[in-house]
């Protein structure tokens, strides 16, 4: 029996036609080879229907595989299904995005935190996929005033989409993310320095611009250094709130530790609790906080104590003489120096000195840092330490240019000495060929 | 006579200045020598060795505490832990600079500008450091306590 | 006076001492308008023996190793007494003699002195002339600092660009494939030993041979003196032209001691073999010429590497300056006048670039 397909050709593999055999037997292994390549790819590129739709409508709603491509969601293979719901495997409208797929749509803003939570939140869940991710997010956004006033219906303040994106979102430690340390401040600026915005909140919208002329915005932004401080460093990030008063000191000090504990150690830590003052920023601000100069402190022009103290009172006289003490230690290093720069550029080698006077500029760090204790028999070993270096240093500069000036002296003797000689050589040329004809031998005499 | 009186002027002449030339050349030369042999004869001072510093003598350190000592031009920190072994690293923090301490209650290396925290070992653990402190080799000899850079650079 | 008869005596019955003397006392040197010019070639070695003088002192107390090369510097410029005025008077004599070599070069070429039958004088000269080059290109990495180091690498990378031997001529060089500890021990062995060594044969026979031949008049004043022979004059070498040389020696004793008490030379940072390079390095001034060149050249030219063409065109340019006396052999003795121009150009050549390297920045 034969039987043909419509090209005419038999199929009669049982009458042992052997290289029709081995044609199909090829064929069938192509096609089970291109199969086993071609199935993980096809697997991987499962069809996603959202996008289909979505990457070619505008505005809002336009998604794209590409805006997707570095979503740290989308790498984990957590697509839109994982939050909006529905079923991305059908082109039919009302079968994606309908209720028996549990088609969430666009989300409502209250419900952000407690939809991202549904996973970040879950341990058991976020270790089989980064397992040294924190899961405490969402009880901290509780404690925030963001959270807070959240709860009580107010969906101005930030969600977790908010701050990091929503179908772009980077891991923190990548460069580009908007939790990055370094974008973190324009993050919160986003809301927090719009004025407009901000109207019913009654709170300043001068935060972001203060902390940009701050120090710290130099230190991170400027010369890249990470530990700086940002605003989640001391207003926490998840559970996102002013320290308060009471606080602000302890947050000052996990790295200003010194600074906290010569506060505490002095008397203006609980006049300030009594005031209802909070430590370090009452004197340093909270946003613009500068690199402190000699000049905040005592009774000039720029000194914070005369917010507090006038003349006459307990605070006033030392406030004074501490300024003294540590303006008197600056000019001291100054001027050793200036002394040890003149030897310098007069040739003598001051590299010794030089380190010294560095021993001096440590002394006034610590001055200057003990100062927090605002009690003068604090900064006084300090400053005299300081004080007794710079006057070595200045007796090195001395040395220094009296051994410029004793070179000189001695160069001064040496080319006296080569004058005397080249007069006298040419006083001594001068008596040869006075009148020695024989001098100038002319040639036609030999 | 003119002639004879001629010759001697002369003669005075050339005596004055051999003589003039000759101070001149015996003071330069004075002045060329004095500093070569006193450069010759070796100062007080024999060594300004940037790679072996004496730290400190036995006994100087209590257990559990530390002391710096200059290396070459920088600060440097020698640490006798309670088990009795000798730390000796550069005492410059690697964050801003400051000069660091050894605190013995938490047993740790620690900078007080910023709070950050060293192991013994120099391992940067806590804090702004970005890196570790540079260590030196620890050379005991008799009751001297000597600091040496590490022979790998 | 009878000991110094006495002495004389014994030199002359061993050594031929009277004769010696009568050679010296016959030696003259012709005087005209560019007689000033024949103090160069004295003053080049005076200013030698100047530098093997400091350099044994220096001995005294540097350290050839890289933990030692800095700090030893240091400390002769700090504790030792002195210390200073010799550390600045060797560095600042090795530049005034490479400027002094460089002009006695350039005058000998001028005044046309290498012609027949000084043509040996010449290339020994020249020989010198690149000694004393290698001499400061080895003596300037000694004091171990970030400028030191830098200059090394980027002249001893220039060598590799020579065709097929130069990575091998860069790895001699180095003591290795970088500059490092053992680039310094072979600077140094060849600063004290193997340069010196080179130097005192060619100083040598350069010596002889210039008093073997007496001192070349220049052509045009050759020429005047021939048409009107009453027009020569000399100068009796010993003492007429001794004692005026021994005043320019004494100016430029004056002139390194004020340069050494005003402008003394830096320590500059200890070389640090991991860090980046500093901006701004540059080779020492007498190099400049050809570093700024090379900045010049762009990084491909046809087929070949821009850097490759300019080594090359520098190395082919010394060779035929060498061999100088052998293109201008006019029989008329004279010399070929175009060779003049050629001189000016690379004069001019040698000045503009420097002048423009340093003011490039």
């Amino acid at each position: 029996m034969q039987s043909k397909d419509e090209s005419g050709r038999g199929w009669n593999l049982a009458n042992g036609d052997r290289s029709r055999r081995t044609e199909i037997r090829s064929a069938l292994v192509v096609w089970c080879l291109a199969f086993l390549f071609w199935a993980p790819r096809l697997a991987a590129q499962t069809k996603n229907s959202c996008l289909d739709c979505h990457s070619s409508l505008e505005g809002a709603m336009r998604v794209t595989a590409e805006s997707l491509q570095g979503d740290i969601h989308a790498q984990k293979g957590i697509t839109c299904t994982g939050c909006h719901g529905g079923d991305a495997s059908s082109d039919d409208k009302s079968k994606s995005m309908s209720a028996a797929a549990e088609y969430r749509g666009r989300l409502d803003r209250k419900q952000i935190p407690e939809l991202c939570a549904k996973c970040h939140s879950d341990a058991a869940y976020m270790r089989g996929s980064n397992p040294s991710l924190r899961t405490d997010q969402l009880s901290e956004y509780h404690a925030s005033v963001h959270g807070q006033m959240l709860a009580k219906g107010d969906e101005k303040v930030a969600v977790c989409t908010d701050c990091h994106g929503v179908h772009d979102i980077l891991p923190p430690d990548d460069p580009r993310s908007s939790v990055y340390p370094i974008n973190v401040a324009a993050t919160c600026g986003k809301c927090h320095a719009n004025a407009e915005y901000m109207k019913a909140y009654n709170i300043p919208t001068d935060q972001l611009s203060l902390y940009n002329a701050s120090v710290h915005h130099t230190e991170l932004v400027e010369k890249g250094d990470l530990s700086a401080p940002t605003c989640s460093t001391c207003h926490g990030s998840h559970g996102a709130a002013p320290p308060g008063v009471k606080s602000v000191a302890n947050v000052c000090s996990t790295c200003h530790m010194i600074q906290g504990q010569m506060y505490a150690a002095g008397p203006h830590k609980k006049a300030f609790e009594t005031m209802g003052l909070g430590g370090c920023v009452t004197c340093h601000t909270n946003h613009k906080i500068e690199h402190p100069t000699d000049a905040l402190i005592g009774t000039g022009a720029g000194a914070v104590c005369l917010n507090c103290h006038i003349e006459g009172d307990t605070g006033y006289g030392p406030a004074n003489q501490m300024h003294q003490e540590l303006t008197d230690l600056d000019a001291a290093i100054r001027r050793s120096n200036d002394i040890l720069t003149r030897a310098e550029e007069a040739g003598v080698e001051v590299g010794e000195a030089q380190l010294e006077l560095n021993e001096a500029r440590d002394d006034m760090t610590k001055a200057r840092v003990e100062i927090h204790t605002v009690t003068l028999s604090q900064i006084d070993p300090d400053i005299q330490a300081g004080m007794q270096v710079t006057q070595e240093t200045w007796k090195a500069g001395q040395a220094a240019l009296a051994e410029g000036s004793y070179r000189r002296k001695g160069l001064l003797f040496s080319v006296a000495a080569v004058l005397l000689v080249l007069i006298g050589l040419w006083l001594k040329i001068r008596d040869l060929e006075a009148d020695d004809d024989s001098a100038n031998t002319k040639e036609e005499k030999q | 006579m003119p002639d004879i009186g001629k010759n001697e002027g002369r003669e005075e002449r050339r005596r004055f200045v051999e003589a003039f030339l000759g101070m001149g050349v015996v003071a330069s030369i004075a002045s060329f020598l004095y500093p070569v042999l006193r450069y010759i004869i070796p100062p007080k001072q024999v060594e300004l060795d940037a790679s072996l510093v004496l730290a400190a003598r036995a006994g100087d350190l209590k257990p559990n505490s530390g002391k710096i000592f200059r290396f070459g031009s920088r600060p440097a920190i020698l640490i006798l832990t309670s088990d009795g072994k000798y730390h000796a690293l550069s005492a410059v923090c690697t964050h801003l600079g400051c000069t660091v301490q050894y605190l013995p209650d938490q047993h740790e290396v620690w900078c007080p500008c910023h709070n950050g925290k060293y192991t013994v070992d120099g391992a940067n653990i806590s804090g702004p450091p970005p890196r570790p402190l540079q260590e030196f080799d620890v050379i005991l000899k008799g009751n001297e306590i000597y600091a040496q850079r590490p022979q790998n650079s | 006076m009878n000991a110094l008869a006495n002495i004389q005596n014994w030199l002359d019955e061993r050594f031929g001492w009277d004769e010696l003397m009568a050679f010296v006392r016959h030696k003259t040197v012709p005087t005209h308008r560019f007689s000033y010019f024949y103090f160069l070639g004295g003053m080049t070695l005076f200013l030698f023996g100047i530098q093997v003088a400091t350099g044994i002192l220096l001995l005294l107390y540097y350290r050839p190793t890289p933990d030692g090369a800095f700090e030893s510097v240091q400390y002769i410029m700090t504790n030792v007494p002195f210390g200073w005025l010799i550390r600045s008077i060797h560095s600042w004599g090795a530049n005034v003699m490479i400027l002094t070599a460089i002009a006695h070069m350039f005058s000998v070429f001028f005044l046309k002195s290498y012609r027949k039958p000084r043509e040996l004088t010449w290339l020994s000269g020249m020989i010198l002339l690149f000694l004393v080059l290698g001499f400061g290109f080895s003596g300037y990495l000694l004091p171990w600092n970030m400028l030191s180091l830098f200059a090394t690498k980027v002249g001893t990378d220039m060598a590799a660009q020579v065709p097929w031997i130069g990575h091998w001529i860069l790895v001699f060089l180095r003591g290795g494939d970088d500059v490092t500890g053992a680039t310094l021990t072979r600077f140094f062995g060849m600063h004290v030993a193997v340069l010196p060594g080179l130097a005192t044969l060619f100083i040598g026979l350069h010596l002889v041979l210039v008093q073997r031949f007496g001192m070349s008049v220049p052509p045009g004043v050759e020429a005047d003196w021939k048409a009107h022979p009453e027009k020569a004059r000399e100068l009796r070498f010993f003492p007429n032209f001794l004692l005026r040389e021994l005043m320019a020696w004494y100016i430029a004793l004056a002139v390194l001691g004020c340069l050494a008490a005003f402008k003394p030379w830096e320590l500059g940072t200890k070389a640090d073999l991991f860090a980046s390079a500093p901006a701004g390095i540059r080779p020492e001034w007498y190099f400049m010429f050809m570093f700024q060149t090379l900045r010049f050249l762009p990084a491909k030219i046809g087929p070949f590497a821009g850097d490759l063409l300019g080594v090359l065109g520098f190395g082919a340019a010394a060779a035929v300056w060498t061999l100088l006396p052998f293109f201008d052999n006019d029989k008329r003795g004279r010399g070929k006048r175009w060779i003049a121009g050629v001189g000016v150009f690379a004069l001019a050549y040698f000045v503009g670039m420097t002048v423009y390297a340093y003011l490039a920045g």
